[in-house]
């Protein structure tokens, strides 16, 4: 376990001070920036693979925990650690950063240095909001993560910037302040911050659904789930390619992870009785964003609303209450970054090229960028669920656990597979096959910097679907301990979403 | 002895003419002038009511609203003047850059 | 045996050469690593054949593949008599076809990326016979869906190529769909995937039955049906068969690997492996034989009009896919796979010869720009007549052993039996006459193509050839095995087969009924090859005169009974329409999009009628403050008074 260093406080800082330490270079030296913040992801990276190779699977409890008092008046506290259900996603961060990093170093050519430190204290943030212990600590990274990407969407994004980012801003913060007053509750009913102690507290029904509520709202806007998902095309399609890439592959998850972090252990008899509810929403939101994506004419916003659908997925599983749904979703959820992460990395290569989202603009894009074809077309299968690739995995287990739970959904779900698959294959003829458009023949095949980004994903998309166990592994035993939580409460405030409406 | 109360009719007078000016006249240095008279009619009222309780507070107050008043005076002159370096004008209905 | 385990992995290893050396390095040598890989597997599969047949069968474990809680499966290999058989099929055709590719694709700018594919297709088909549990067989059945879409598409820039690829990726989708829910069923009853001990259970839940909706349904039942489904879209069956003559876009030998000996009979392979289950459900049985029957039917009718060479032969595929299922629907599995494993062969050969006639006629696939083709190349019109002879039914050859089983078990078993067996009598009449009107058509008569075509015509050279003949072999040798006991034979097929699917014993059928049900299915073979000369040989008016005074059926049967046209109607064009009209432009744009951005327009709004007030005249401010302040005076005024 202890590895000479504090893990998590570094991962969290490090970024965060490089970001700093490069506002100080002057702004003419920009190679030196870029390597400068190529390094940090990288040195942040590597400095938290002890997370992955000295982690304790036997054990629910926290792990790599550092603990200061901060504020001591109010009982908050720096208080970090990790568990099986959090561990994954830092080390996904980590690594979505340094791609993030390469793909942007020849597309951003304004402002390079502002939008290194953007992307180094987004890193940091994200990690910081997946290491928190402390509810006070998390709202604060949770929101401080909200300015840069605020800034990388309305400064280096598309046409349309301004509008997408303060639409992407204003949806967030809105659902972070219902989730405020949830915390302000908190402290005044438990006098603690500490996610620990509050995941103890029993609370009563009544007072568990207004907070579910409230935790909802913050959470549900982040996945987001239907039917709070239109910032999300809208912020996708605006980003630039790595504000695109850090959305889909970091930043939407943390809605699910709030929902198991909170949600779940602390009020579960809400969450047993609104489950049905959710995975309702979960269900329209695989079919609704599956069938919205066959509409679409614009690249990116097609594969944001492919999230809409993969994230329907997520909290399909999570709502599930049962191992294989839960786990599905949390290995789901990294597979999403990973996937929709590359694809639109891949978009923004040709994008780079062509600066043309529109779909009619591309064809037979294969004959021209072949080794390129191969890449999509392996995120592609791995984004419709092909057996032997990540996304099978993921999807399987959330089908099998929505089954247990609930069988129609579970065949609605499974209904946004055929859909998926449809969606996906259009868009990938009617950018690769056929007759070659003259608008982008002669366009330079891919470059080896840029193959790097997608072969490194391309690796893990293959590693998890052959092997998935490296990375099921971590969660059995914490998942375990999370649903006995849940299922502990008590029986009789198993009430159906009907009673509630009549309640209120 | 003058009673109280003439002082503190003097001082309501004092402060009505004040208020009256700064409301009807739209020249800004006019107004300005309604201004000070408006401030040196509370002047009055406090000072008169110092004497007649016995407290020095209300002198203290007094003098503090002159220190401020001046102050005021030579910021707002300020502002005039560079107001009319900008615009030939020094009347207020012409100068409405500050709306909503 | 655990060399079987190399059985699939060398085409995977294949595979992988291909992809990172072919384009670059190899290049026009790129078939090397691929043919090399498959012959590897050729040789291990008949080493396994061997051990099987000695009485070793093997069933292991390669790891874990995925765990969570109690849901554990893992990728492991069963070797059994089934699979025995299914190796030897899928590798020796998979071989063949690699060599005769190398001759039929020479010069073709995706040479190397063509061989991968097919290394990768071998490798998931494989996977999916080699299979010990449901998801390494979903796995597999995926992956060759997977490899049958790239391969369909393989000229992608041909539009008809890429439409017709994403086609069958997405129809057989809609099977998988049922398919995925029996495995997770299968998992929620038995709490395990592995075939073994779901097998020796599956006697336990007969009795058990789900309500859905009020339907109450044996589980047995249900299982058994949705497992089907998957059969039914791999396999082209109604009402999902609409994918397989669309596939005819892809290069002619992935049509014969793919799309006639192996992909396509995956589904046959898959209800007979799960044979206890099916064994278990009359409602289910009764649906696979008559589903079968009807396609085999269906399929054949239709065949009887086209002019395509390969969507012939595709009908053709599509009625005996139908033949398979009905054996398996009676209960005479062992039938089934004998069809299946004559039927690879015979088939591939018509696809193979196809493709040669293809290559001589620079790609012209409509036969009646064809004609007179037999003085030009007399090795493929002769193994395309051995093989045309063989699915017609003509005794000694293969196809007449393995049909002639099937239709003796459906009369035999009785019941629904005695309905698909007219079915696949009647079948076998128009089998025979569009297999010879197709001989005919293409090779005798005159030439109907241009001067140009003509000028070009040549026998393809040996690499192509001698896959032909080896077929040939195949096509008349290989249903030997499977001669039945009333011919003097023993069925060692039949037998060899008999510890994974049991024989149907079938009492109070005599002799001469099965004496009656051959001579019958030869009868209309023969006729069959009569009728075909009588209309394209001694008189091709009547055909014409045909067409013209039963012109309704004629548009029918050449529009396929307009089932891609009905589903365009209710499938595609809905989904789209409310894809676009509704969902994205009514209720995503309008409804939600209007109430997001209808909240902070109503704050602005708001914000926008109060600025009115502050209009920047000093003397307003003034005037409010002022009133403010006598209203705060009168109301303490009010309050010290009263």
């Amino acid at each position: 376990m202890d590895v000479g260093y504090p893990v998590l406080s570094v991962v969290i800082f490090l970024p965060i001070i490089g970001g700093i330490l490069l506002a100080f270079i002057g702004r003419h030296l920009e190679s030196f920036i870029k390597w400068g913040a190529l390094l940090v992801s990288i040195l942040t990276f590597i400095l938290s693979l002890p997370l992955f190779t000295n982690f304790d699977k036997t054990t629910h409890l926290m792990q790599f925990v550092e603990r200061k008092d901060w504020i001591p008046q109010f009982g908050i506290q720096y208080y970090v650690g990790v568990d099986g259900i959090s561990v994954l996603f830092i080390l996904l961060s980590a690594l979505i950063t340094i791609l993030c990093v390469l793909i942007s170093w020849n597309s951003i050519k304004e402002k390079v240095k502002e939008f290194y430190i953007s992307l180094l204290l987004i890193e940091g943030a994200m990690i910081g909001v997946f290491a928190s212990l402390d509810f006070f600590l998390f709202y604060i990274f949770w929101e401080a993560m909200l300015i840069p990407m605020y800034l990388i969407i309305g400064v280096w994004g598309g046409p349309r910037r301004v509008y997408a980012a303060i639409k992407f801003f204003l949806y967030t913060l809105i659902g972070s302040v219902l989730m405020l007053v949830a915390i302000v509750y908190l402290y005044l009913k438990a006098d603690t911050f500490n996610i620990l102690e509050l995941h103890t507290l029993a609370l009563p029904y009544k007072t568990q659904i207004w907070l579910f509520w409230a935790l909802l709202a913050a959470f549900a806007v982040k996945v987001p789930m239907w039917p709070v998902h239109t910032w999300l095309p809208d912020a996708h399609t605006e980003a630039p390619t790595a504000g695109s890439v850090i959305l889909a592959a970091i930043l939407i998850k943390m809605g699910a992870y709030g929902f198991l972090r909170f949600m779940l252990p602390m009020l579960p008899e809400a969450t047993k009785s609104m489950a049905p509810f959710l995975i309702g929403l979960s269900v329209i939101a695989i079919i609704y964003g599956g069938i919205v994506c066959l509409a679409q004419n614009d690249l990116k916003r097609l594969i944001a609303y492919s999230s809409v659908s993969h994230m329907g997925f997520v909290t399909l599983g999570i709502f599930a209450l049962n191992p294989q749904g839960i786990e599905g979703g949390i290995l789901q959820m990294i597979n999403h970054g990973i996937v929709t992460g590359a694809l639109f990395l891949c978009v923004g290569i040709i994008y780079d090229r062509t600066h043309s989202r529109q779909i009619s603009d591309y064809g037979g894009l294969a004959s021209i960028m072949p080794v390129y074809a191969g890449f999509f077309m392996l995120f592609t299968l791995a984004s419709i669920g092909l057996p032997g690739l990540n996304g099978f995995i993921g999807e399987f287990l959330i089908i099998l656990g929505a089954f247990k739970a609930k069988k129609l959904t579970a065949v609605l779900a499974a209904t946004g597979i055929i859909i998926g698959a449809g969606y996906m294959l259009w868009l990938y003829q009617r950018i690769f096959f056929n007759e070659v458009n003259e608008k982008i023949r002669g366009l330079e095949p891919m470059q080896f910097k840029e193959a790097l980004t997608l072969i490194l994903l391309a690796i893990f998309v293959i590693w998890i679907g052959i092997y998935p166990n490296t990375f099921l592994s971590f969660m059995h035993v914490s998942v375990a301990h999370l649903l006995d939580k849940v299922h502990q409460a008590t029986p009789e405030t198993m009430v159906t979403i009907n009673s509630i409406r009549g309640g209120f | 002895m003058v009673p109280l109360h003439w002082y503190l009719w003097l001082g309501s007078l004092m402060f009505c003419i004040g208020m009256a000016g700064f409301l009807i006249r739209r020249n800004i240095i006019i107004m300005f002038l309604c201004i000070e008279l408006m401030l040196n009619g509370v002047n009055v009222n406090l000072v008169a009511l110092s004497h007649y309780m016995q407290d020095l507070r209300g002198q203290v107050l007094t003098l503090m609203v002159i220190a401020v008043a001046a102050a005021e005076a030579a910021v707002g002159l300020a502002i005039v003047i560079a107001l009319f370096r900008n615009r030939p004008t020094v009347h207020v209905d012409e100068i409405t850059e500050m709306k909503g | 045996m655990e060399y079987t385990v190399w059985i699939p992995f060398l085409p995977l290893i294949g595979f992988i050469i291909n992809i990172i050396f072919g384009k670059k390095i190899l290049r026009t040598q790129a078939h090397w690593p691929s043919t090399l890989a498959v012959f590897g597997s050729l040789v291990l599969s008949i080493m396994a054949l061997w051990d099987v047949i000695n009485g070793k069968t093997l069933n292991y474990d390669l790891y874990n593949w995925i765990i969570s809680d109690n849901f554990r499966v893992s990728v492991g290999f069963l070797v059994d008599q089934l699979t025995a058989v299914m190796l030897i099929v899928v590798t020796s055709v998979s071989f063949l076809v690699h060599v005769y590719s190398i001759g039929y694709m020479h010069g073709d700018s995706g040479y190397p990326r063509f061989f991968a594919y097919l290394s990768l297709f071998t490798f998931s088909m494989l996977m999916l016979v080699m299979a010990n549990n449901f998801l390494q067989l979903y796995f597999g059945w995926e992956a060759v869906g997977l490899c049958s879409y790239l391969l369909i598409g393989f000229w992608y820039e041909k539009r008809s190529a890429s439409d017709a690829g994403k086609k069958a990726f997405i129809v057989n989708r809609f099977g998988d769909f049922g398919f995925g829910l029996g495995v997770i069923i299968i998992f929620l009853t038995f709490g395990t995937l592995h075939y073994v001990p779901v097998f020796g259970r599956v006697e336990e839940i007969v009795t058990q039955s789900v309500n859905i909706y009020g339907l109450e349904i044996n589980l047995v039942t249900l299982i058994a049906l949705l497992l089907f489904c998957g059969a039914v879209g791999k396999s082209a069956q109604l009402p999902l068969h609409v994918w397989l003559p669309d596939a005819m876009e892809g290069p002619t030998p992935v049509s014969a690997l793919i799309h006639a000996a192996t992909m396509v009979t995956a589904g046959v392979f898959m209800v007979a492996r799960c044979s206890p289950i099916f064994d278990l459900s009359h409602t289910a049985m009764n649906v696979v034989a008559v589903v079968g029957g009807l396609t085999a039917l269906f399929a054949a009718t239709i065949a009887l009009v086209q002019n395509d060479i390969k969507r012939v032969i595709a009908y053709s595929t599509i009625s005996q896919l139908g033949y398979m299922f009905l054996a398996c629907g009676v209960g005479a599995y062992g039938a089934g796979i004998f069809h299946l494993y004559t039927h690879a062969y015979f088939k591939a050969l018509l696809f193979l010869c196809a493709g040669s006639v293809m290559h001589a006629m620079a790609g012209e696939l409509d036969m009646q720009k064809m004609g007179g083709l037999k003085k030009y190349m007399p090795i493929t019109y002769w193994t395309m007549l051995i093989a045309s002879l063989s699915i017609s039914g003509i005794p000694g050859l293969a196809g007449f052993f393995s049909k002639d089983e099937i239709l003796f078990s459906a009369y035999a078993a009785g019941g629904v039996g005695r309905f698909v067996w007219m079915l696949g009598t009647l079948a076998a009449l128009l089998t025979a006459f569009y297999s010879f009107r197709l001989i005919f058509l293409t090779f005798h008569g005159d030439f109907r193509g241009t001067e140009e075509q003509k000028h070009h015509l040549h026998e393809s050279p040996p690499v192509m050839t001698v896959p032909l003949l080896l077929l040939c072999i195949g096509a008349v040798a290989s249903g030997w095995v499977g001669i039945p006991k009333i011919l003097g034979g023993s069925n060692h097929f039949g037998e060899f087969l008999s510890p994974v699917l049991h024989h149907p014993h079938y009492e109070g059928v005599t002799h001469s009924e099965e004496w009656m049900t051959m001579g019958l299915s030869v009868f209309v073979g023969v006729t069959g090859i009569l009728v075909a000369i009588l209309f394209y040989i001694k008189n091709p008016s009547i055909p014409v005169r045909l067409a013209q005074s039963f012109s309704f059926i004629y548009r029918v049967l050449w529009n396929k009974y307009y089932v891609d046209e009905f589903y365009n109607l209710i499938v595609v064009r809905p989904v789209l329409f409310i894809a676009k009209s509704i969902i994205d432009a009514f209720t995503d744009r309008k409804i939600i999009e209007g109430i997001v951005n209808g909240l902070p327009a109503l704050v602005g709004w708001t914000g926008a009628q109060l600025r009115k007030t502050q209009n920047g005249i000093l003397q307003h401010y003034g005037i409010i403050m002022a009133t403010g302040l006598l209203f705060i005076l009168v109301f303490v005024l009010i309050r010290a008074i009263t």
